[in-house]
């Protein structure tokens, strides 16, 4: 995390808005823990003392700086040149532990002595059950009873770290139930009670605060690409966006350097028309959930729709306001990539590289026959977790 | 005169407002509940808006705003079945929901719509006090709608008194941190909150909400404020209704 940013168009507003896109749209009875983070969350993450303490854990705990591998079979294959930012070498095993290690040690600093947090595939559930582990704080994990399900491995580490994983049974039973329920659970636990929020949505100051957790990755990315090519610019950034925390993370320090694409890959589901999708930039239109103003997938009434992917990470029927912002200023670019072209991507890259990525992370690698780079042109694709949760779908295609 | 101010300036003490949602039991039940509330003795009633996602309700108003919607409840259906209520309904109406329909309705044409059906005031829990201020206070003002806005033990004073200098009709004051349907009761704690806001003392007189479920703890309520708000305790009466005209008024009666 950089202590001074330098402002830019794409910079949170005072008023916590990118754009048309944020703000804090929260009942009052979570204004008083919303508005102690908002007024705490720049001058706790700005002291040298917390720099300190999460660059150290950032090291020693979680493994960081992760590498910047240059992938040169998959850069064969698609004649081009390739790095993957190894955020599946992270402990517990994505980038979702850059956040909550930020998170818990500024929970700490707000005197909260307990934790609560909403996961979809459960990598932000490991990773906050994780640092509730190592801080020993009391954790709760809400998590869509379909997903308790599809992530079954993920609900076991929960355990096995001692956090309490609840089922939400409201709904679609996935993602958006498990944040409603969080957030119902806070509002009933206004003191004591931190809410760790796994992905750069929710009320402002939350899709900043994770941004800037999760920015570690772009500004290693800049450092690593430096030494190995002798320039911090490459010409592609692609990430895979469900809230968007991985991307966020992936785009943060390139925002301001035009000539970097950056390439958002949502989840098309069965197929952007097939009515079972999460594209959200394709089928959404300007909405409020879960405490922000963003793009949303909803009926002509404001219902929100209920989405489907085939990973359980990516299937959120909204995307972060920064990531609304930049579809909407025309700064990234977004991909709806389907179910079987993310377990193509999966089982390609197990073969020609040896690492077999999460399915989230599979849409992202899905871009690449589209992409049609340039032999000389360098892309980075942020690799933003393991696909060891995942065998049990990747068997099935086997 | 906005009939929720009158209504307070008329009676000051003892006022129920019962809350129900829209499309439930059944999607046609709006006016027959409406009517019924109002014979029964209710002083103001609260239309829930249902949401696919209301953050601040428990599972009784979740369940009550699933079933309405998959009945097919929406906003637009809403304000079919309200118009005409006029001038048989007397008692101040407010519609209660979430941000997000009211936006997709388009603001100006929600508030256009409440005034040709005669609504009087709102309640948006997940609209941002600044936003309102800014952006939405003089539309409502054009309509002559009333914005109400929760206030909860733990609300500092200095934002009790922003909500009470911009807001009029009354305040709603949440009894406890919890979501709707919680089944405290007015607790020690409480009641040392309502006497710190009553001491304040504010323009807007308050209602209280959220644990009130029956004649004792209505009764409570009232001894703090002017007046109760029950929701929850009315859907699981509405819920299993075999006879809402008979149901509704032997609870109402039975609270007052």
């Amino acid at each position: 995390m950089t202590a001074i940013q330098t402002k830019s168009v794409f910079s949170v507003s005072e008023r916590g808005y990118y754009g048309q896109f944020g703000g804090a749209y929260i009942p009052e009875m979570l204004y008083p823990n919303v508005e102690e983070l908002r007024q705490n969350y720049l001058t706790i993450t700005a002291s040298a003392e917390f720099q300190a303490a999460y660059e150290d854990l950032l090291r020693d705990y979680v493994g960081r700086p992760t590498p910047l591998y240059l992938a040169q079979r998959l850069s064969e294959k698609y004649n081009t040149t390739i790095y993957l930012k190894r955020e599946d070498l992270c402990h517990t095993g994505a980038h979702k532990v850059n956040n909550t290690v930020g998170q818990i040690l500024l929970a700490k600093r707000l005197n909260k002595h307990k934790i609560v947090a909403e996961t979809g595939a459960g990598q932000h559930g490991v990773a906050t059950a994780t640092v509730c582990a190592l801080m020993g704080m009391e954790c709760i994990i809400y998590m869509g009873e379909i997903d308790i399900k599809r992530q079954a491995p993920n609900v076991a580490r929960m355990k096995m770290l001692g956090a309490e994983v609840r089922p939400a049974m409201s709904g679609s039973k996935t993602l958006k139930d498990a944040t409603n329920e969080a957030m119902r659970h806070w509002i009933n636990h206004p003191t004591n009670t931190h809410y760790i929020i796994g992905s750069v949505v929710g009320p402002h100051p939350y899709p900043d605060m994770v941004a800037r957790f999760q920015s570690v990755i772009s500004e290693e990315i800049k450092k690593q690409l430096l030494a190995k090519t002798g320039t911090e610019l490459p010409d592609y950034v692609i990430a895979c966006v469900g809230g968007g925390s991985n991307a966020a993370g992936a785009f943060y320090h390139f925002l301001d350097d035009l000539s970097v694409k950056l390439i958002a890959a949502e989840a098309g589901g069965h197929g952007v028309l097939s009515g079972l999708s999460a594209a959200t930039t394709f089928l959404g239109k300007p909405g409020v959930l879960h405490g922000s103003r963003s793009i949303l997938m909803q009926t002509e009434d404001g219902q929100v729709v209920e989405p489907h992917s085939i990973s359980a990470g990516l299937d959120y029927p909204g995307i972060g306001p920064l990531h609304a912002h930049l579809w909407d200023a025309g700064r990234a670019e977004f991909y709806a990539i389907t179910d079987d072209e993310a377990l193509v991507s999966a089982m390609e890259l197990s073969k020609l590289e040896g690492i077999i990525p999460a399915l989230e992370t599979a849409h992202a690698l899905s871009v690449l026959p589209y992409l049609k780079a340039a032999p000389n042109e360098t892309i980075v694709i942020n690799l933003s977790g393991r696909g060891d949760k995942d065998l049990e779908t990747y068997m099935k295609h086997l | 005169m906005n009939r929720i101010v009158e209504l307070f300036q008329k009676q000051p003490e003892r006022n129920l407002n019962v809350y129900f949602t829209a499309g439930f039991p059944n999607l046609a039940d709006t006016r027959l509940i409406l009517r019924v509330l109002q014979e029964a003795g209710a002083d103001l009633v609260e239309i829930g808006m249902p949401y696919s996602d209301p953050v601040a309700d428990g599972e009784t108003i979740q369940d009550s705003n699933q079933q309405a919607l998959a009945a097919g409840m929406s906003v637009k259906l809403l304000f079919e079945q309200l118009r005409g209520m006029r001038p048989a309904i007397k008692l101040p109406v407010l519609l209660m929901g979430y941000i997000n329909p009211v936006m997709q309705f388009g603001i100006e044409n929600f508030c256009k719509s409440c005034q040709e059906v005669g609504i009087d005031g709102l309640i948006l829990p997940d609209m941002p006090f600044d936003v309102y201020v800014e952006d939405y206070k003089a539309i409502f003002d054009r309509y002559g709608l009333l914005n109400i806005f929760l206030i909860t033990p733990q609300t500092s004073e200095a934002r009790i008194r922003q909500i009470d200098e911009r807001s009029d009709g009354f305040i709603y004051m949440v009894s406890s941190a919890s979501v709707t349907g919680s089944q405290t009761g007015v607790t020690h704690d409480m009641e040392a909150y309502f006497a710190r806001v009553n001491a304040m003392p504010l323009r807007n007189p308050r209602l209280i909400g959220f644990g009130i479920k029956d004649r004792a703890t209505f009764n409570q309520a009232c001894q703090h404020a002017s007046g109760a708000i029950i929701g929850s305790a009315f859907i699981r009466v509405l819920a299993e209704s075999q006879d809402l005209e008979k149901d509704i008024t032997s609870f109402v009666q039975n609270i007052k």
